[in-house]
């Protein structure tokens, strides 16, 4: 009687394990699943394939993962090395901007990420190119690609000289989707050292006031000032949104001497600082 | 505070046995609203009521202990003993039913109207506590009860004007009454433009349109057994708010309800009445009329109910039981959608009641002993479990911008209890009672997104983690006659611990363009309100009858402040005449200049004041039926004048001749 009833359970148990097994060995995992394609770069038996969230590169900071094809396989390489150097070409002098290194993706197997943060375009997209050096095997590779970077609807990063002198680049990371809520807010701060190198800036801090300017200059309480975070390099804070709209996020750059080096506070005189990011949601 | 509840447990459990008290008085008039009973056993006099048509805010302004807050000529606040809506419990015949407006622009008393109602039905503290938990009191607003007299067809036509502000009303009713079934319906429609104050100084922003029609309907299956089904359907447009920055484009309102009837005979359950029932509300809130506005938005909210009560009375020996098990449960969800005036930056939106749930259930018990011919002991006790939840993620988000914990739930259990003795004897009447009440912050306290109060010009933030607002009551009231000279006293005394009050947040910079600032719901540890009223009349002859009321209210918290909305010295006096077919009244009505006002909240002293009404009706029999005929001048020497309860003092109505016409046909 028990058996009956018993034997039907333990064959359907073992019929699931076993095709649970079965799963696992036939699919291969989409590791670029939730992104969209922005451009290849054929060089040679190798295709590298550009990918982010939109598909496109726009102003501001980019996240970006690769893979790079062997062409002759079909299989993506797992075991490369890779630099990058954006470059953008003015009429009369050409710089590149800040940037990441490039790793392997943290649990991927065959995809690399970095950021850029592209700190300005022409209005057609175009003057950006991008130097793409990777080290298969002990070989060396290099290609120069033409790419197109759109201009990001707001102000999602500020280039600005200091009152040192110094040119400083500011970008918006986060809040991606912001929400009526505390949001983590995330910014990364570098300088210009020369139109090549744009290192990090460590330690500074840079005061935040977020303002609807659409709402009679509103601002929301529990903001905190962005403080470095020397485990990644970024700049953090809270940043409270009463409610959906256009903000503009104004901000103070000040050493680690608290001398302000941009930036002015807002008052009822003063309804901006000139240093400032945008958000909409 | 424990002592107290012991006390009341044992008065209520003491008294076990069963007993009949039957007080209740009924007076019939003219009026629609045949009945009104004040738990406290404050009379409303009915004669009171001059006008046919007059709206439920009119009809309850009449009474001693309820006050209207008035932002406008319609959808008035009622408030009892000086404490508003949160404080209290409004119903519809046992029915929750929450206005869905965040700036209070729609009290429930504006969803029915005096067409809908049979009696209203007013307790004092913890006397108003069958439907729910409050603090201040209770109203019930009763619809008719089922009738099965076979009475046949009847109808009845009204007809008002008013000049002041060409105001319009017209009803309609018209029943058939059977055996074993019965149906009725009725329509109501008011329309006011402007009205002006006095001085003809017209007040922009005063009108309103609205009509309201139910349907009514019941069937008798035995003598114990009957059901009968209500619907009410109540639509308000273009409604003026001249003391707030927006109007009302749409406050509509269906509210149905099916009840079941059990009547036995000789039987110790005398009754036992099962009541299911589901409300919804829309309220849209308009500034398209108002030509220049820091900003345009909409301001849309909703409201559903849905609920039931199951209520007993018992009779045995010298007890009268109530038992009334209820429960509902609402869903309130309101948004505010700001329009920039500069065209590329996108629409503002926000949740400011962030859908909401409530989900109460409780029980209420009530014995009123009747331990010897003259004295009787009414003792009651409610215990409820309450329970909110933020059903929008955003919701609890948004709240954790100004609190750290914000939690989606939140459970509260409440106790009610009251007891009260009375003595009635032939010449005087005496009644001591005590009480102790809970209740749960409302939606806007507990869970409001920057609600903008136009009183102090704050806005508003909600705070979740308020606990519940206890108070304790002490009440006492004596009426002693004289022949024909009769003087009463009224006094209720509330010490309310963790009075919920908005507190201002300093350095949170406010949302509604032009505000003071932000205020923060949270609790003052204690405070006062006290009110007493000295009632007296004199009847000169058969005819001739003079009354008045003199009252005197006191609020203030334990930081020494005023309280908001407590009322000043007031007074009011009436001559009148009366015979079967004729009456007329001259009344004084007026307030003492407020010079206890709370600046804190927004409050200035307004000036004393006083009006003159004159009141006169008319009865015609004739053959086809009766005919009544009500006219009368308000405000007759045309003064300016505003109350303490005029939303940022707008001034009220001017000269105001009306007139009333109501025709029955039995």
């Amino acid at each position: 009687m028990k058996l009956k009833y018993l034997l039907p359970i333990a064959f359907i148990a073992l019929f699931f394990s076993c095709s649970t097994d079965d799963d696992d060995n036939t699919t291969i995992v989409n590791e670029v699943e939730g992104l969209e394609l922005i451009q290849t770069i054929v060089n040679g038996n190798e295709t590298i394939e550009l990918y982010n969230e939109k598909g496109l590169f726009e102003t501001g900071y980019n996240m970006i993962s690769l893979r790079i094809k062997d062409n002759t396989t079909d299989s993506y390489i797992e075991d490369a090395t890779l630099s990058w150097m954006p470059m953008m070409q003015m009429p009369t002098m050409e710089h590149s901007s800040p940037k990441s290194t490039i790793s392997k993706a943290l649990g991927k197997d065959t995809v690399y990420e970095g950021f850029i943060i592209y700190q300005m375009t022409n209005t057609d997209g175009s003057g950006w190119s991008l130097t793409l050096n990777y080290n298969i095997d002990g070989t060396d590779y290099s290609v120069t690609e033409t790419i197109s970077v759109m201009q990001y609807e707001n102000q999602n990063t500020a280039t600005f000289m200091g009152s040192d002198g110094t040119n400083y680049i500011l970008a918006l990371i986060e809040p991606k989707d912001p929400s009526i809520a505390v949001n983590e807010m995330k910014v990364g701060l570098f300088k210009m050292e020369n139109m090549m190198t744009f290192p990090v800036v460590e330690d500074y801090t840079i005061a935040l006031d977020p303002r609807m300017p659409g709402m009679g200059n509103h601002t929301s309480p529990n903001n905190t000032d962005l403080t470095y975070n020397n485990a990644d390099n970024f700049y953090y804070a809270d940043l409270s949104l009463t409610m959906t709209g256009y903000w503009k996020l104004n901000l103070k750059l000040m050493n680690t001497n608290d001398d302000v080096l941009k930036g002015e506070d807002v008052t009822d005189e003063n309804e901006a600082s000139s240093l400032y990011l945008e958000l909409e949601f | 505070m424990k002592t107290l509840i012991t006390v009341i447990l044992c008065l209520l459990l003491s008294s076990l046995g069963f007993a009949q008290d039957n007080n209740k008085e009924t007076k019939k008039d003219t009026t629609k609203l045949e009945e009104v009973l004040v738990l406290s056993r404050r009379k409303l006099s009915n004669h009171r009521q001059e006008k046919t048509l007059s709206s439920i805010d009119d009809y309850l302004e009449k009474s001693n202990k309820v006050t209207m807050i008035k932002r406008g000529n319609y959808a008035w606040e009622p408030t009892i003993n000086n404490m508003t809506s949160e404080r209290l419990v409004v119903t519809i015949d046992g029915m929750q039913i929450f206005g869905a407006c965040t700036d209070k622009m729609d009290p429930i008393t504006s969803y029915v109207d005096v067409s809908n109602l049979e009696k209203v039905t007013i307790g004092s503290g913890q006397e108003g506590t069958e439907n729910g938990h409050s603090i201040g009191g209770g109203i019930d607003l009763k619809l008719p009860s089922s009738k099965f007299n076979g009475s046949g067809f009847k109808s009845g036509l009204d007809l008002g004007y008013e000049t002041n502000g060409n105001y319009k009303a017209t009803g309609l009713d018209l029943e058939y009454t059977g055996n074993k079934f019965f149906i009725s319906a009725d329509g109501i429609y008011r329309k006011s433009d402007n009205y002006d104050a006095g001085g003809n100084e017209e007040i922009l922003y005063s009108q309103f349109e609205k009509y309201n029609i139910s349907l009514k309907t019941g069937y008798k299956f035995s003598e114990t057994q009957s059901i009968d089904a209500n619907v009410i359907y109540d639509k308000a447009t273009d409604v003026g708010y001249p003391a707030l920055p927006m109007d009302v484009s749409l406050a509509e309102a269906l509210i149905a309800s099916l009840t079941h009837y059990y009547k036995p005979e000789d039987k110790a359950l005398k009754s036992l009445e099962t009541k299911l029932y589901f409300n919804t509300i829309t309220h849209i809130m308009d500034d398209t009329k108002r030509p220049v506005v820091a900003i345009r938005m909409d301001m849309p909210g909703w409201s559903d109910t849905y609920g039931f009560y199951s209520k007993a009375e018992l009779m045995k020996n010298k007890h009268h039981f109530t038992l009334n098990l209820n429960g509902f449960y609402n869903k309130s969800l309101a948004e505010m959608t700001m329009f920039s005036n500069n065209p590329s930056e996108p629409d503002m939106f926000m949740y400011t009641w962030p859908d909401i749930r409530t989900l109460y259930s409780g029980i209420f018990i009530k014995d009123d002993f009747h331990f010897s011919t003259h004295e009787t002991l009414a003792s009651s006790i409610r215990l409820g479990y309450h329970n909110n939840k933020i059903a929008k993620e955003v919701g609890v988000q948004s709240l954790q911008i100004f609190h750290d914990t914000v939690d989606e739930q939140n459970n509260r259990f409440l106790v009610s209890l009251a007891s009260t003795y009375q003595l009635k004897k032939e010449n005087y009447n005496l009644s001591v009672g005590i009480g102790y009440g809970e209740r749960a912050p409302s939606v806007s306290e507990g869970y409001g997104f920057f609600l903008f109060n136009s009183f102090d010009n704050y806005d508003y933030i909600g705070n979740p983690n308020l606990k519940d607002e206890k108070a304790l009551e002490a009440n006492f009231s004596f009426k002693q006659k004289f022949n024909d000279f009769e003087i009463g006293l009224e006094s209720s005394y509330f010490h309310i611990m963790d009075y919920i009050i908005g507190e201002i947040a300093p350095d949170v910079s406010s949302m509604t363009i032009g505000a003071n600032g932000v205020r923060v719901y949270t609790a003052l540890d204690h405070a006062s309100i006290f009110n007493t009223y000295v009632n007296s009349s004199y009847k000169l002859s058969e005819r001739f009858a003079i009354n008045g009321t003199v009252g005197y209210n006191y609020g203030k918290g334990n930081d020494g402040e005023n309280l908001p909305l407590i009322k000043p010295f007031s007074y009011f006096a009436e001559f009148n005449y009366n015979t079967p077919k004729f009456n007329a009244a001259l009344q004084l009505d007026g307030n003492g200049n407020q010079s206890n006002y709370s600046s804190k909240y927004g409050e200035n002293e307004t000036a004393d004041y006083a009006i003159l009404n004159l009141n006169l009706g008319n009865v015609f029999h004739n053959k086809l039926g009766k005919t009544v005929l009500k006219y009368g001048i308000e405000n007759i020497l045309d003064t300016k004048y505003s109350t303490y309860a005029d939303w940022n003092n707008f001034p009220r109505q001017g000269r105001n001749f009306y007139v009333n016409l109501s025709f029955v046909f039995p």
